[in-house]
């Protein structure tokens, strides 16, 4: 495995100030979303559900940006490739598998969305959509609601490097900027906006290329890199937490997956390219650096894939086994009452 | 009692609302250190300072997202769009995100904001200062729509309006800003939204409108009652959604017969549901076919005066509606 990783990117601990049990618990985090999202993808291909719009790959940045911020304390507007992202806020693997078979008690939505649309008040998550960037400025608008509070919280939003396309993108951070908004905007850049390559997307080779225009500081990081991603992000925190406004991180990852179920893949690139960049996995990499620490043996490893097929097998069945929401659910109600508040 | 202008009544809306609560603030084109183009929020940069009045981008998208996600964690937005012809770069914030985060939350977040707009023709504005929105918002689910017809409701629903916990749109009838006066009382008061309003009583012929048209209708049945002894039911619907169904089926059960004016498109603009509505649940009770006054299947109102004129339903075109369904 060392030999695989020699020509690939070493993690760059420059600077950490992690114990080793934060750690480990990264790289469970990271192991854990990876598992759940494979079982997903089996449990599609074999028919038992209808849908599933994956986050393998990304676990790197995700885990490093959750980890940056003060969870539970902060809000978070995420995408649908956030899976990694949403667990180490405390979104439970039961939860997921819930919402990837639509069934009763799904708590983002009670199945009313399509999985992978995280919301919850109680962890700090905002309600996220299908539409892409749309997230951008509703984030933005948080991060004022921050400001004027004059609370230290922070609003981390993320999108793919495709959605940085759309007109809300811009009209977010033009005010972010104009406002110096507490708010810390993560590209997960993975090259391809379904089928379309980043050269397609944009004229200039990175998106935080932008950053000036906006009057915000940009940031590029290495997005396989967990450690690098928390260091970058952790940074971007801090800037806006400390009132000197937004940050646009862009992280350089990829998805060696098609961009859902419902795509396929070998329609638009090499399997020589994606086998390419599954040699420089964030999880990979990062088992590496953690043996080479000493914090993992093999002994361990098996140990934490044992404790994560546990908790995978259990949501499964879990969900499996709940009951669908009844057909009345629909008629949910569309607008909150009056409470005087 | 103070007689005050449409436009004024808005202004105290907000400047009560504001200092009632902190969580309020204003933002939007030209709101602060100008007051608004229309004067809608004159005073209250000074009053409030930049922090709750917020000169906006000129970006109607961002306006309303700002608002939704300040709303989303507890703030109380004033979103203004300076006309209604330009809400639609934000459409989609609207009718896709503040429209659905409820239902799509299962009520785990809330979006209370107010998204307002002058709207409506008759001021020499053309295509794109005259148009009505309403009907495109008032058929998505999820979204409140009020519109005022004279100060008093202006006032209470726009109040109503920010300390409800769900998205309101507030559309104003601009030709009546200043055109428009009425007595509002000097203390704390709301209406609430939802309820339509029997403006006048009558027998003969029930008539339906709001905003503007509701001001015309008044004249156009105080005119036939003078004149032709025509007794009219007039109802000012005053909430769009959710809409007052009881007051709409009552009213028409007293006539038989109802003429609906809208200046909006008449193909699918929002009286063709009050059409539905009553031929559908009052059946028994008509006299006479639904009819319906509005402008014409032309995308604005045109600038010279003479084609504004065509296109705007007014009190003697009114008045000959309700004559000939009257002698149905």
């Amino acid at each position: 495995m060392a030999t695989d990783l020699q020509t690939a990117h070493q993690i760059d601990d420059t600077g950490i100030d992690l114990d080793d049990q934060t750690l480990l618990e990264m790289y469970w985090q990271m192991v854990r979303a990876r598992r759940l999202d494979e079982r997903v993808w089996i449990l599609h291909r074999q028919g038992k559900i209808a849908f599933h719009i994956s986050g393998i790959g990304h676990e790197g940045v995700q885990v490093g940006a959750a980890y940056a911020m003060r969870r539970g304390h902060d809000y978070a507007s995420l995408y649908y490739r956030d899976l990694a992202f949403s667990l180490s806020l405390g979104l439970t693997p039961l939860d997921f598998m819930l919402a990837v078979f639509g069934k009763a008690g799904e708590p983002t939505s009670g199945s009313r969305q399509m999985p992978s649309h995280w919301s919850s008040r109680k962890l700090g998550m905002l309600s996220s959509s299908s539409p892409v960037a749309t997230q951008v400025p509703q984030a933005a608008g948080a991060a004022l609601a921050c400001k004027l509070r004059g609370d230290d919280r922070v609003v981390i939003v993320t999108l793919g490097e495709g959605s940085t396309s759309e007109g809300d993108f811009y009209e977010g951070l033009n005010w972010a900027g104009v406002h110096q908004l507490p708010l810390v905007c993560l590209v997960q850049n993975n090259i391809y906006a379904i089928s379309v390559p980043v050269h397609l997307q944009m004229a200039v080779p990175n998106v935080a290329d932008r950053a000036p225009m906006f009057g915000i500081a940009g940031a590029i990081v290495d997005g396989n890199d967990v450690l690098a991603s928390y260091r970058v992000m952790r940074e971007a925190v801090e800037r806006a937490r400390s009132g000197q406004g937004a940050t646009l991180v862009e992280a350089k990852t990829y998805r060696p997956v098609p961009h859902s179920s419902d795509d396929d893949d070998r329609t638009y690139r090499s399997r020589d390219e994606v086998e390419e960049w599954k040699k420089r996995d964030a999880i990979l990499r990062f088992q590496v650096y953690l043996r080479e620490r000493g914090l993992l043996d093999d002994d361990a490893i098996a140990e934490i894939e044992e404790r994560v097929r546990q908790e995978v097998d259990e949501a499964h069945a879990a969900a499996e086994a709940a009951p669908y929401p009844p057909p009345e659910d629909t008629l949910f109600p569309v607008f909150a009452p009056d409470d005087g508040a | 009692m103070p007689e005050i202008t449409l436009i004024e009544a808005l202004r105290q809306a907000m400047d009560e609302e504001m200092e009632r609560d902190e969580r309020v603030f204003i933002t939007g084109e030209d709101v602060g250190r100008r007051g608004g183009v229309f004067r809608a929020t004159q005073g209250l940069y000074d009053k409030y300072g930049p922090d709750r009045v917020i000169d906006s981008p000129l970006a109607e998208l961002s306006i309303v997202a700002i608002g939704i996600g300040a709303a989303m964690v507890g703030m109380r937005p004033i979103c203004e769009i300076q006309f209604a012809d330009y809400i639609f770069p934000a459409f989609n914030q609207i009718v896709n995100e503040a429209a659905l985060i409820y239902y799509r939350t299962g009520g785990d977040w809330n979006v209370p904001m107010v998204i307002r707009a002058p709207y409506g023709g008759g001021i020499g504005g053309g295509l794109y200062h005259s148009q009505s929105v309403e009907a495109f918002f008032a058929h998505r689910p999820g979204l409140k729509i009020v519109v005022p017809s004279n100060p008093y409701d202006a006032k209470g629903l726009l109040k109503s309006a920010v300390r409800d916990p769900n998205p309101v749109m507030v559309f104003e009838p601009k030709k009546g800003y200043r055109l428009i006066k009425g007595e509002v009382p000097p203390g704390e008061y709301t209406v609430p939204i939802g309820p339509a309003a029997v403006t006048r009583e009558g027998t003969d012929v029930t008539v339906y409108a709001y905003g503007m048209m509701h001001y015309y209708v008044l004249q156009a049945a105080e005119m036939v009652a003078q004149r032709d002894g025509i007794s009219c039911q007039v109802v000012d619907l005053r909430t769009l959604v959710p809409l007052d169904t009881k007051t709409v089926l009552e009213s028409f059960k007293k006539t038989g017969k109802a003429l609906i004016v809208y200046e909006d498109n008449r193909f699918l603009g929002y009286g063709a549901e009050i059409a539905a509505l009553l031929s559908d649940e009052a059946f028994e009770y008509m006299d006479g076919p639904i009819r319906r006054l509005t402008g014409p299947d032309r995308p604005g109102v045109p600038f010279a005066h003479t084609m504004q004129d065509f296109y705007m339903p007014n009190p003697d075109t009114i008045a000959d509606a309700i004559r000939d369904l009257a002698a149905y």
